[in-house]
């Protein structure tokens, strides 16, 4: 007993009092900004692994990008990542970031679906379903709920069941055999539920992006309410776009 | 035995025609022989096309010669061979994969279910007949934020009499794609993506087998920074698994001590790479990162706020009876067992069978550092929680003694050249689950003609279903949570 209360006194404060704009120490690479400068666009085009850069005008589309920083080594004048967490938005046309531009990714109020602001905003539990994650996102996704980054506190946690679920949040680039797990997951969630693709393997692919090993229908015929790209994505990137999408 | 095999180390490359090719009687013969040996285990087994047809090269693993014995043996498309597997159980989800992948036909093979290619909904679980008995079925979809994989349970009451595990739901095509795409930073960041709580060690391994079909000797520093990143990768995720066995058995204090002490470990990995997990650290033929003074300062920093709370922490769940009386003599896994089914790392080492490929084929900076293994002999929950700690302290020490020795940094580009045609590479590391290795072969034009992965989970989940038996099914989540096995990295 004592002991424990001991344990517990040596913890300090270990929570980040404010989420929303709470920085990730040292570098992180979140959203790049692209600079103006005359490049080889073809070259620069080439250096990603993963098809995430498009060229006339130059852009990095993050729901393709996996953050490897490698265009970045290469053209350090060209792109740069800055520190900004806050990737998530619920227009997919939104992650695509153009030459010049340096402005925050938001959510689309407009386009949020009436029923999430309604009957989510106090409280959202979302059933996690990995589709061929890698299990890096399932663990960021994990730290979301420590003492630190504590999504609790805003009402969102991750539920056990999809009976007691408000929507799915995926993981991974949706694998062949998981496609029907993930369409009866979804379909035992009750009405209104909401979707969300937690990572670049979600919304795009990633790297097995066009593997005959995927089956990614499952994207053809729901609506996507939230994009939250990362490679895995940041547990305050997972927090702030959830927030953004359900508060008013 | 000489002429049958070729010994290699670990991280070299040879001439694919050094490889001795036997026939597959003798083949079956010479790894059965080589197998009866304790100190040696399968590190891999797998076909790829040859020729018109297919062949099979055979990776034993000698932990006390230190070396790799291969050999090899050609094969027609759709033959039937008798099973190794039914006289070495060690072998059989290998033979279940080269035959669910080309065709062949393994005779008397032991249990003949599919590894990955399943089709969900379609295949017949094992079944048990008794009218006390009764099935319990979980999964995919598990209740936590978990990867997907299917438990079929068979049960006496609250007792586990057998438990099945079916994965693939997680399988991606990765050795697929590893061929058809042509760059190297494609194929790293597929590396990366093999287990991503594993990245630093499967990109490594990955690194091991390119540089040495490219020739390349990679500086001090790069093997310095792989070390230091893997250890940083252990120490998270034992830290992880710790709070969740505690979590496991509700006790909270211990699951949010445990969990909030990984961010540390994690954050540092992000302010050196800027990834939490470090995937972008590694890359072959150079360190894409350098390690500065001020990181190093940083880092012992860090660690010795960790090490004061981690050890605190570690010290009381091993001494409170509240925690002991459900991991102590639950989920046991014997001795034999492990070594029949042919167990790595922490399932190995926990049943008392010394395995730890940084000891024994050491790679990166481990030869200069004589790593003794950490190992329990009870082989139970318990003994996998406590090796977590004791490894946690041991990688504190390996990172200390790093620090020591920081070497000058060169974060430049190095051009590798293409690798050498007709080439087999080998590449085996120790990631915190236990043995990687990863074995590419390349044609007459230098491309890749085989790529194959083999991540510990491959061995090490029949120790889980091993491990359930006799146990009540409450208990199964804690046995899960011990091992924490990879389903993707099985997958694929």
């Amino acid at each position: 007993m004592f002991k424990n209360l001991k344990i517990f006194l040596h913890q300090g404060k270990q929570f980040i009092p404010d989420v929303r704009t709470a920085k990730a120490p040292g570098v992180f690479r979140g959203r790049p900004v692209i600079s103006t400068e005359a490049v080889d666009e073809k070259a620069f085009a080439d250096t990603c692994p993963s098809g995430a850069i498009g060229t006339s005008p130059v852009s990095i589309d993050l729901g393709k990008c996996l953050f490897c920083g490698e265009c970045e080594r290469c053209f350090p004048n060209k792109v740069h990542f800055t520190d900004d967490t806050h990737l998530a938005t619920n227009v997919r046309e939104r992650l695509i970031i153009r030459e010049g531009e340096d402005k925050p990714i938001e959510v689309d109020k407009d386009a949020v679906r009436p029923e999430i602001r309604g009957i989510f905003s106090r409280s959202l539990k979302l059933r996690q379903v990995s589709a061929g994650g890698d299990a890096s996102c399932e663990a960021e996704l994990n730290a979301t709920g420590n003492v630190q980054f504590d999504l609790g506190r805003y009402g969102i946690e991750f539920a056990a069941s999809p009976r007691h679920a408000d929507g799915v949040l995926i993981t991974g680039p949706i694998s062949a055999n998981m496609a029907k797990a993930l369409e009866l997951t979804y379909e035992a969630c009750p009405e209104p539920r909401i979707v969300v693709l937690d990572g670049t393997d979600a919304i795009s692919g990633g790297m097995f992006a066009g593997s005959p090993d995927l089956d990614r229908s499952f994207l053809d015929n729901h609506q996507v309410d939230l994009y939250i790209p990362g490679n895995p994505a940041h547990p305050l990137t997972v927090i702030n776009g959830i927030l953004d999408l359900t508060r008013k | 035995m000489d002429n049958k095999v070729l010994n290699i180390k670990n991280g070299s490359c040879v001439k694919v025609s050094e490889i001795p090719v036997l026939s597959y009687d003798c083949f079956r013969a010479t790894t059965l022989e080589l197998m009866s040996d304790k100190a040696r285990h399968c590190s891999s087994y797998f076909a790829y096309p040859c020729a018109e047809g297919l062949r099979l090269m055979m990776c034993i693993a000698d932990d006390t010669a230190h070396d790799i014995k291969v050999f090899a043996c050609d094969v027609n498309k759709g033959d039937s061979l008798v099973s190794a597997a039914k006289d070495c159980l060690a072998l059989e989800r290998y033979e279940r994969e080269i035959h669910e992948n080309w065709g062949l036909e393994f005779e008397e093979h032991p249990w003949y279910k599919p590894v990955r290619d399943f089709m969900p909904g379609k295949y017949k679980f094992f079944e048990m007949e008794g009218e006390e008995l009764h099935e319990v079925g979980v999964g995919p979809v598990h209740a936590g934020v978990i990867e997907p994989g299917h438990f079929r349970f068979i049960c006496n009451g609250e007792d586990v009499l057998h438990l099945e595990i079916q994965l693939g739901w997680q399988h991606r095509g990765v050795e697929h794609l590893m061929l058809s795409k042509k760059r190297t930073i494609e194929r790293v960041l597929l590396a990366e993506g093999i287990a991503g709580d594993t990245s630093v060690s499967h990109s490594t391994a990955f690194a091991g087998v390119w540089e040495a079909l490219c020739g390349i000797q990679p500086d001090k520093s790069v093997l310095w920074a792989r070390t230091l990143a893997a250890e940083l990768e252990r120490m998270a995720n034992h830290t992880g698994d710790l709070g969740a066995i505690c979590g496991d058995v509700a006790y909270q204090l211990g699951a949010a001590v445990y969990g909030r002490l990984r961010t540390p470990i994690v954050n540092f990995s992000q302010r050196w790479c800027g990834n939490r997990l470090g995937k972008g650290n590694v890359r072959p033929a150079y360190a894409p990162y350098a390690f500065t003074e001020e990181l190093r300062q940083q880092l012992l920093s860090d660690l010795k706020a960790y090490e004061r709370d981690f050890l605190e922490m570690s010290d009381k769940i091993q001494h409170f009876p509240g925690v002991l009386s459900r991991l102590d003599r639950t989920g046991i896994v014997t001795t034999e067992q492990a070594e029949s089914i042919g167990a790595v790392g922490m399932a190995a080492k926990c049943a008392g069978v010394c395995r730890d490929t940084r000891a024994s084929h050491p790679y990166g900076v481990y030869g200069t550092m004589d790593i003794k293994p950490v190992v329990k002999d009870t082989g139970d929950v318990l003994a996998r929680t406590e090796l977590r700690i004791d490894e946690v302290k041991q990688s504190l020490a390996i990172v200390r003694t790093l620090l020591e020795d920081m070497p000058a940094f060169n974060t430049q580009v190095r051009p590798m050249g293409e690798p050498m045609a007709d080439c087999f590479a080998i590449s085996l590391t120790e990631g915190w689950r236990g043995e990687i290795c990863h074995c590419a072969v390349t044609d007459a034009d230098g491309e890749l003609a085989a790529y194959k992965i083999k991540d510990p989970s491959f061995h090490n989940w029949m120790a889980l279903a091993l491990a359930v038996r006799g146990n009540e099914i409450s208990d199964f989540p804690i046995c899960n949570k011990s091992f924490n096995l990879s389903y993707c990295g099985h997958d694929l």
